[in-house]
């Protein structure tokens, strides 16, 4: 269960927390300034650490009745 | 009438149609107008909640920003993801709570968690006041998108009336069976519409998005980052926050919330939902390609830059459809907004000072306040001169005044009593208020403070203080409750 809260804080830190260390415009990845680039990837990110969560949390094995 | 028009006028009437289906054959009580009778899947809960969120502010404010801003145009991307993170944990305890005591509103939330009837007319109100400007927002978005697609054959007000009519319309008859198949055709739309309209632009006028984004870079040296000042690095993080904190306090998305089959449904859903906020980069695309190819719109007039760019590159027909997908963002959202006030008001305010009044005679109230509200909001859309993002960051300024006690509401054990959850909210609408009428900053009320504190997003403001007042009042009136409690 520990695990899942300092998942929900990673999202967090690495979008607002990164921000003022990537609020540039090089390098250009995926053709886009490098701060959107980066905000991009952690959207994705952010998908996939809800996944693991999801996974991981108990109550989601149990019936729809929760 | 030329063919732009044609085509979202078919639109609109293919959305009245099939609200009119959806509700035939079904006895509308007010749980069936306002919570779909409880029976929705994962699938209809999320287009339903994204319907909401993937406004018209989305596709016109998103762009207008892009191109009016540039870098701080990213905000709306990161609020609306990392609020699903918090959706996680927060909308299934809702969800059970409302169940459990078959909760149909927000206020009911807050009568029921802190025994109040008067903080939940307190909510509804708050509810009200906040979603004013939102609904002005998709009004603006009817107004722009007819009257752009009209070629300037109808002017602006004239066709935000036209909107408001049609909104209207739309409500009386659909409740919110017509929002859900509508938004399915609007979100099918939206995606294939914005994503082809972020990857041709580009390409079609620089070659690329790297291309275009060097352009831009050289035209407007600093735009495409958040400058060291004003829009800066903390008013995103601060803006961010305030709207996380926000997003799931409207009433809507709460009677949205109660309409889920289960609880495990948001769980679910919070995992994809984040990669659909990712058509709003295809937004941004086409407002930083409209800085070049449209210059000159400046103030308000931002919004319309993902129109005037499509009308230069593209023919009238392919317009109707781009403004027939801009139109249904709009409806959706706006029945939802307009139904929730119509119900708030009617249930949630009217009712509790006439309890006697039958369900019947409530539905009643509520149909008839909804062409009332949608003049109102015809009144503000054609008397304010505020870009949409503006509209919308005053809009949940106020409805975050709701967070803190909500969210103390949650625990087992609740410090917080009815007292200090009044003082509190009224304490955070009383500053908004005043620093929207005046217009202040933390740099004008502060003027020593450092520049990164200076460029705070305001709400904060409110928030810290109807934080600090509630918890205050409360342990204040502590011994007042447990002996009132006790009395009883």
């Amino acid at each position: 269960m520990k695990i899942i809260y300092i998942l929900t804080l990673v999202p967090f830190i690495g979008i607002l927390g990164f921000l003022p260390f990537v609020n540039r415009i090089e390098p250009y990845v995926l053709g886009m300034p490098f701060n959107m680039f980066w905000m991009a990837m952690w959207v994705v990110l952010t998908s996939v650490i809800l996944g693991i969560m999801y996974k991981l949390d108990p109550r989601n094995r149990e019936g729809d009745q929760e | 009438m030329n063919i732009s028009l044609l085509i979202i006028l078919g639109f609109l009437l293919l959305s009245i149609f099939l609200g009119i289906r959806s509700s035939k054959g079904k006895d509308m009580n007010l749980e069936q107008w306002t919570v779909g009778g409880r029976g929705f899947g994962a699938i209809f809960v999320f287009l339903l909640m994204a319907g909401e969120i993937y406004t018209t502010f989305s596709f016109l404010g998103g762009s207008g920003w892009a191109y009016g801003k540039g870098a701080p145009a990213l905000y709306v991307l990161i609020y609306i993801t990392l609020s699903y993170v918090l959706s996680y944990w927060l909308l299934p305890e809702i969800w059970k709570y409302a169940k459990e005591n078959s909760l149909m509103s927000q206020s009911d939330f807050f009568v029921s968690k802190y025994k109040s009837p008067s903080l939940g007319i307190l909510a509804a109100l708050v509810g009200v006041v906040s979603m004013i400007p939102v609904i002005v927002v998709q009004l603006k978005g009817l107004g722009i998108i007819v009257s752009e697609a009209s070629y300037g054959a109808i002017s602006m007000s004239t066709a935000v009336w036209m909107g408001a009519i049609s909104l209207t319309i739309y409500v009386m008859i659909s409740g919110i069976h017509g929002s859900v198949w509508t938004a399915v055709i609007k979100d099918i739309m939206m995606i294939v519409i914005i994503g082809f309209l972020g990857i041709y632009l580009p390409i079609h006028y620089f070659g690329g998005f790297q291309p275009m984004f060097e352009a831009v870079n050289a035209a407007k040296p600093g735009f495409l980052k958040l400058p060291e000042q004003g829009l800066s690095v903390s008013w995103f993080i601060s803006t961010v926050i305030l709207l996380v904190f926000g997003f799931y306090m409207w009433p809507q998305v709460f009677s949205a919330v109660y309409s889920a089959r289960s609880g495990k449904v948001f769980r679910k859903n919070a995992i994809i939902s984040p990669l659909y906020t990712l058509m709003l980069l295809f937004v941004f695309f086409v407002g930083f390609t409209a800085i070049l190819k449209v210059p000159g719109l400046v103030g308000a007039d931002a919004d319309l830059s993902l129109l005037r760019l499509s009308i230069e590159t593209f023919d009238p027909w392919f317009i109707g459809i781009i403004g027939g997908a801009g139109m249904l963002t709009a409806l959706v959202p706006g029945s939802m907004l307009l139904m929730s006030v119509a119900t708030l008001l009617a249930k949630n305010v009217y009712k509790e000072f006439a309890p006697t009044v039958s369900d019947r005679n409530v539905v009643r109230l509520a149909k008839f306040l909804v062409p009332v509200i949608a003049l109102i909001a015809v009144y503000f859309t054609l008397n304010g001169g505020e870009t949409m993002s503006a509209l919308i960051l005053m809009g949940y300024s106020l409805i975050t005044q709701l967070f803190p006690s909500l969210l103390f509401s949650l625990k087992k054990t609740n410090t917080i009593n009815k007292y200090g959850a009044i003082a509190g909210i009224i304490c955070g609408l009383a500053i908004v208020t005043y620093i929207t009428l005046s217009h202040s900053t933390i740099g004008t009320m502060f003027p020593s403070l450092p520049q990164a504190a200076k460029d705070l997003n305001v709400g904060i403001i409110a928030l810290a203080v109807n934080f600090f007042v509630m918890i205050t009042v409360s342990l204040a009136f502590r011994k007042l409750s447990v002996q009132l409690d006790s009395a009883k």
